[in-house]
């Protein structure tokens, strides 16, 4: 027992300054030269101004803006978090319900069904993106709120559309914030 | 049928990886020449030097395991502090306070014992320094424990000098030993997990996972209302800490919502590479198995078992939540899959996830003993969150912990030839050695105590009132969240149901003691069992062995852990999520 006490204070040290000192400070190190708009959090900067982070969700509520996923959080990015409702609990009903008359309020004429991720709280409150069919169930109604086509704001839909990465990862996806910057002309 | 796609590509990169870093791995353990001993080499000599360890001194299995403990209570006391103190302690930007004793407790023995059960949300109560010299340290060294206790295992098995110089067949008190504690961990930790590390964390913030000193940062709204005109984004050193994580079966996520915050999980490719990580290492170690003891095959059939009921189960999983959930239905959502919409049960989901990378991640996390989570299992359905839950229950032997999952798996063996033996009425061997009462009862209390633990804890904190007021969610869902809990701590995964609020004293105190209880009760009788079996000769195969990399021994092997794992846990699983199944469903 008395022998083995020296190389366990004396290794757990060496071991907090290796992979709790020299590790992190040089992947720091390398991220902030090889990396440094992804290591300081992917900010959206354009002339100036810090607009947000293109990971990071925001709240909108605006019909003329594009919704993301609902938060759990309010979109409070400094706590994260998911709603944790049980697929039976009686307040996600309520919930839902609350969203979709929400949709359907400023909204009331589009014949589209509404897909699942628009009226779901995604699991870190934070979700930046929204499925292409949550993207284009909203466009009438952005359309109409700017007083703009449907067509011009399809194609800007389009444009901020992300396919599956490397054509097989994940799923196609529209980053809201970069979609919404691009419609109030901010690119 | 991109589902399929994305699970064979999944798959696939994850065997074709096996061998290459299984066959490494054997040969760090086996002390060869490998291609970064001229950079670590000096490294490993100068810590030995330092710490007054003699590398080529061999342990019985009592020093072995003295020497893990010792280690693992400094680690917990080392974090418990760090919490404690972080208040006066540099690298606080965001000036947070001291963690109250209780959770500092509970993260402690969480992080020490690979476990990575968080009550707290990381953002909002960790300090940079606290993330680093606490946790970061604490994957590394508790993944390598669990791989060092693995390696005493191999070494008990094979019980022939390694063929290394270091490793003499010395005679201690005519014991043979099972290695030397101090140089399986130097070595699992500089040798393997470092650069893997190092790789991921980079590869990691090519996507966007953000490492820097720097405090949150505060950007204005596109659209701002009153009292929200802006938003704090909390940023961190977080990928030196999530690739370690990952690779680590740790599953400590940096922020509250862990692999499925943005910023700790940004893009499809980050998710891939993060689900690779945590079933990279357990999957290798099947082959450094195979090579150690001299027949590849043996480690090939312990990683078919593994692979098998995980991806049964992982069907179940995905069926499950793709189907959607019927109340939503009701309420004319759409969530049918389609190209445009990835349709399913998606609270609690992120979309550039979707239904199947949250559903695969679930299900490898839950059979390692990772933990980490890319989406909330609390609101998965009831049979999607079922999968978790008994992937956890069969004893993270299913892939499970870096080295844990195996040495447990191997426990799961010792049974499964000792009742074969019985059958036939021999005495029943592995791989050449005699299995007998004494490896058999220390392989019973390696399956057993945790099914103690868990169902005990959860009995417990139903029948308490500190134990029942945080559950969360009504009914049935509320019981689960609760088995989860214990489910989880009680196996070292980690994950949860997370609406259970588990930062009380109550459950901070409780679910220490049984991380404490199934990481070290159950290391302990593993060691007993190497240095026994290290003290067996050898018996030559005969016609009458039986033969343990066939079809019929993996199918056998796979019959005792489900009916274990289903004896067990049926009666409790029924109370919980098959109840909640047929309420919605029957």
């Amino acid at each position: 027992m008395k022998a083995q006490l020296r190389p366990a204070i004396t290794l757990l040290a060496l071991f907090t300054i290796i992979t709790g000192v020299i590790y992190p400070l040089t992947v720091t190190g390398l991220a902030q030269v090889l990396f440094l708009h992804q290591a300081n959090g992917s900010l959206v900067v354009i002339d100036g101004k810090t607009y947000g982070s293109e990971l990071i969700g925001q709240q909108f509520d605006d019909p003329k803006y594009f919704w993301g996923r609902p938060s759990a959080t309010g979109y409070n990015a400094a706590a994260s978090s998911g709603s944790n409702y049980g697929p039976m609990n009686p307040s996600l009903e309520e919930i839902v319900q609350a969203r979709i008359d929400a949709l359907q309020a400023v909204d009331p004429n589009n014949p589209l069904p509404i897909p699942v991720d628009l009226v779901t709280a995604s699991a870190s409150g934070l979700d930046p993106h929204i499925s292409v069919a949550a993207a284009l169930y909203q466009v009438s109604r952005v359309a109409s709120a700017r007083g703009w086509s449907e067509a011009e704001v399809t194609s800007l839909v389009e444009k901020y559309t992300e396919g599956r990465q490397f054509g097989i990862f994940g799923e196609p996806r529209v980053n809201v914030l970069l979609l919404n910057l691009a419609l109030d002309g901010i690119q | 049928m991109n589902t399929w796609l994305q699970l064979i590509f999944y798959f696939g990169t994850l065997l074709l990886l096996t061998k290459p870093l299984g066959a490494y791995m054997a040969k760090v353990y086996q002390n060869e020449r490998i291609f970064l001993d001229p950079i670590l080499g000096p490294v490993e000599r100068f810590l030995y030097r330092l710490s007054g360890i003699d590398s080529k001194a061999e342990m019985t299995w009592k020093i072995y395991a003295v020497a893990m403990l010792v280690f693992n209570i400094f680690g917990v006391i080392a974090v418990y502090l760090l919490q404690r103190l972080q208040g006066i302690l540099p690298l606080n930007p965001q000036g947070l306070g001291a963690v109250s004793p209780d959770s500092a407790w509970n993260t402690a023995v969480s992080f020490a014992s690979n476990t990575n059960w968080q009550g707290y949300g990381g953002e909002t109560t960790m300090s940079y320094l606290t993330q680093m010299l606490g946790m970061t340290v604490q994957n590394f060294v508790s993944a390598a424990t669990g791989m060092a206790v693995l390696v005493a295992l191999i070494r008990g098995i094979v019980s022939v000098p390694l063929s290394s110089p270091h490793f003499e067949n010395s005679k201690m008190g005519g014991q043979r030993g099972v290695g030397n504690f101090w140089v399986d961990l130097t070595r699992s930790v500089l040798y393997i997990l470092l650069p893997l590390s190092l790789v991921l964390a980079l590869a990691l913030v090519s996507q966007g996972v953000v490492q820097t000193f720097s405090e949150y940062q505060t950007v204005s709204l596109i659209q701002p209302s009153a009292g929200n005109e802006a938003q704090v984004i909390a940023v961190g050193p977080a990928a030196s800490q999530i690739a370690i994580k990952q690779l680590g079966t740790n599953g400590g996520g940096f922020f509250n919502v862990n692999s499925s915050h943005p910023l700790e999980n940004p893009t499809p490719f980050s998710n891939f590479l993060e689900m690779l990580s945590i079933l990279l290492i357990p999957a290798a170690l099947c082959y450094t198995y195979g090579k150690m003891v001299g027949d590849t095959r043996q480690g090939w059939a312990l990683l078919a078992v593994m692979t098998i009921v995980l991806i049964a189960l992982l069907g179940v999983a995905v069926w499950s939540e793709q189907s959607g959930n019927p109340m939503f239905a009701k309420l004319g959502i759409d969530q049918t899959q389609s190209a445009t919409n990835p349709g399913g049960n998606m609270e609690g989901k992120e979309v550039r996830f979707g239904i199947v990378n949250s559903v695969l991640w679930a299900t490898v996390t839950t059979a390692a003993s990772n933990g980490s989570v890319n989406s909330m299992h609390d609101s998965f359905m009831p049979l999607g969150g079922l999968v978790p839950m008994w992937l956890m229950q069969l004893g993270e032997i299913i892939y499970g912990g870096v080295g844990s999952g195996l040495y447990g798996m191997l426990a799961f063996v010792i049974i499964a030839v000792f009742v074969s033996g019985l059958m036939v009425g021999r005495t029943p061997e592995y791989l050449g050695k005699k299995v007998e009462a004494y490896e058999m009862k220390m392989a019973s209390i390696v399956i057993l105590i945790p099914v103690m633990v868990v169902l005990l804890g959860t009995a417990v904190a139903l029948m308490t009132e500190a134990g029942r007021a945080t559950i969360f969610n009504p009914s049935a869902h509320g019981f689960s969240e609760v088995l989860y809990a214990f489910s989880s701590a009680g196996n070292n995964n980690g994950s949860a149901f997370a609406g259970l609020g588990a930062n009380t004293p109550f459950y901070n105190i409780a679910l220490g003691i049984a991380m404490f209880i199934a990481r070290y009760w159950l290391a302990i009788p593993v060691l007993a069992i190497a240095g026994s079996l290290a003290n067996k000769k050898k018996v030559p195969a005969s016609a009458g062995t039986l033969p343990t990399h066939t079809p019929l021994f993996i199918a056998w092997v796979i019959g005792v852990i489900i009916i274990v794992g289903a004896l067990s846990f049926l009666p409790a699983l029924a109370l919980g999520p098959i109840v909640e199944h047929l309420m919605i469903f029957g």
